[in-house]
């Protein structure tokens, strides 16, 4: 599939903005969080800017934007509708949320609710994002068992890398806080290398023959294409990664997605001070990049079944 | 809405006989020809005339060649259009309302004045039957031509999709694939009609019929495999000598 540059910012920016959202959420519910007015607007604030342009970025690819508030009416059957439900009432609790720890310096009792429901919200709206891809059946990459979970924990860690970011700004630095960034960037690591795993062991159903409904009896090849140069199909869904280049990639994002973030995160549990500081700005920075071009290759290396008309062999 | 009818009263469909298919692209010319000026009107091109050409279609031949083994090669000619699918997940996906399957007669159509160009819906169908207008920022696809097929200022033998309107070897039938009686649904039982990528549960109304066994001999005709040398006698036969020296 082509990899769209609005929709990976989308998914990436908004997946850490929804990631943040619920940390803040969590931990200052927990009360492991100062309950300090700049501490709640520093970090409410950043989510939900990551948030908001993250969406307003996935409407650049639409053909017309300015029809996109239609997009929330078919929330019975469509999951891009679903998410963008679920993205307009995140912001609900999280502004009563934000009320109570920014204006009332607050995060106890109902506004301690509202953090855990903006929390719950921000991972529906993340999982709904993920059940876009993992419904589609035509793409076998999307439509697998890791998909979702691969989401949800990357938006998790995401949030976490960030969130410690924040605590080590405001001096709030907690083990249990720093333990969790380092916990989900390992489960992330692992569940991801999981999704690699599998798509390159399998690959759809569907042949070139169950295409043009022919018996399995021969080899199909394409004798001559319908058109002589790229149509939309081929532009939208024929993108080709090179396996030298996707194995590059793969590689960047194993190291600087996961691998350094980890590093850096568990350094900072022993150290302190500016140093501390710069290990889990570097971890951020780091797992930014990573998580970017690991959202490139879930596109880019994704094979839509509509390839089998035009030369594919397996999707 | 984008949920799909619990049932269609009819299944307004095509039947594509891939036997008789020569890949002339008449289909897909008189589609393009036709839907211009149709409910999805315009149908874009761009740069028609440059050194890239491309556009919108709802038809496109495809041609493939099978292997098989030791006897000859076969040419499959291919021609793929939207199969207005029972469970059509481009419809469900569509966040907008603007997909919809009707329930009257099972078409599936885009109301394009609510699109939003998401394109999921195109994402969402197997085999690329949806187009992207970028001119438009809007979805396009196949309608069964359903402003001919009601359209009660044609006659009523005209009153077909463009596309099996133009095929010159009969190759397209229309008709109600819900109805067992009709020329489609029994054409389909008879040439043991195919569903494409049945494996993905789609359900597609429009059925494929497979190539018939194919002869690999010709048959005899009687005629001697090679012919006798002709020995002329008299003036020709003097010629024959003369010439030959």
């Amino acid at each position: 599939m082509h990899p769209a540059f609005s929709v990976i910012f989308f998914t990436t920016c908004s997946g850490a903005g929804y990631g943040l959202l619920a940390m803040m959420g969590i931990w200052g519910a927990a009360g492991m969080l100062p309950s300090e007015r700049w501490m709640g607007l520093s970090g409410l604030l950043f989510a939900l800017t990551l948030v908001t342009v993250g969406l307003l970025a996935s409407t650049f690819h639409l053909g017309r934007p300015e029809r996109a508030w239609r997009a929330m009416t078919q929330w019975r059957s469509s999951w891009l509708a679903r998410e963008g439900v679920m993205a307009v009432l995140t912001y609900i609790p999280a502004a009563l949320f934000g009320l109570g720890w920014v204006w009332f310096e607050d995060t106890t009792g109902l506004w301690a609710v509202a953090g855990v429901v903006s929390a719950i919200l921000a991972w529906l709206t993340v999982i709904c994002t993920a059940k876009i891809y993992h419904s589609l059946r035509p793409i076998h990459q999307w439509h697998n068992d890791w998909t979702v979970p691969s989401y949800l924990l990357l938006s998790i860690m995401s949030g976490a890398v960030l969130m410690s970011v924040l605590v080590h700004l405001f001096g709030a630095e907690n083990p249990y806080i720093q333990g969790l960034t380092v916990v989900t960037l390992a489960l992330g690591w692992g569940l991801k290398t999981l999704y690699w795993g599998f798509n390159k062991r399998s690959s759809g159903l569907p042949t070139v023959n169950s295409a043009i409904g022919i018996d399995a009896a021969g080899d199909v090849s394409v004798l001559e294409l319908p058109h002589t140069s790229d149509n939309y199909l081929m532009k939208e869904m024929g993108y080709k990664v090179a396996q030298k280049h996707a194995d590059k990639l793969r590689t960047i994002s194993h190291v600087t997605g996961f691998a350094l973030p980890l590093v850096f995160s568990a350094l900072a549990m022993f150290i302190d001070g500016y140093a501390a500081l710069a290990a889990v700005v570097l971890a951020w920075g780091l797992c930014s990049l990573g998580i970017i071009v690991e959202r490139w290759l879930f596109f880019a290396e994704a094979k839509h079944t509509v390839n089998l008309y035009y030369g594919a062999t397996k999707v | 809405m984008t949920s799909l009818p619990s049932h269609t009263n009819k299944k307004l469909g095509l039947v594509i006989d891939l036997d008789t298919c020569v890949g002339c692209h008449a289909c897909a010319t008189n589609c393009k020809s036709w839907n211009s000026g149709g409910h999805s009107a315009p149908l874009t091109d761009y740069d028609p005339y440059g050194p890239q050409p491309d556009g919108v279609w709802f038809n496109r031949v495809h041609s493939f060649e099978v292997k098989r083994g030791d006897r000859p090669n076969l040419t499959i000619n291919f021609p793929r259009s939207c199969l207005h699918c029972d469970n059509a997940e481009c419809v469900t996906v569509c966040p907008t309302g603007a997909s919809y399957k009707r329930s009257e007669d099972g078409i599936v159509l885009v109301n394009t004045d609510k699109c939003i160009g998401c394109k999921l819906c195109s994402w969402a169908c197997p085999y690329g039957a949806r187009e992207f207008d970028a001119d438009e920022g809007v979805m396009k696809k196949c309608t069964l031509c359903i402003d001919r097929i009601y359209n009660e200022n044609l006659d009523p033998e005209d009153r077909q999709p463009a596309c099996v309107l133009a095929c010159p070897t009969s190759a397209r039938h229309f008709g109600d694939l819900n109805d067992p009686e009709s020329k489609v649904s029994q054409l389909t039982a008879a040439r043991h009609g195919r569903d494409l990528m049945p494996e993905l549960g789609y359900k597609p109304t429009n059925k494929y019929l497979p190539p018939r066994a194919r002869k690999i001999d010709s048959a005899d005709i009687g005629a001697p495999e090679e012919l006798e040398p002709f020995e002329a006698d008299g003036f020709l036969g003097w010629l024959d000598k003369v010439l030959s020296k």
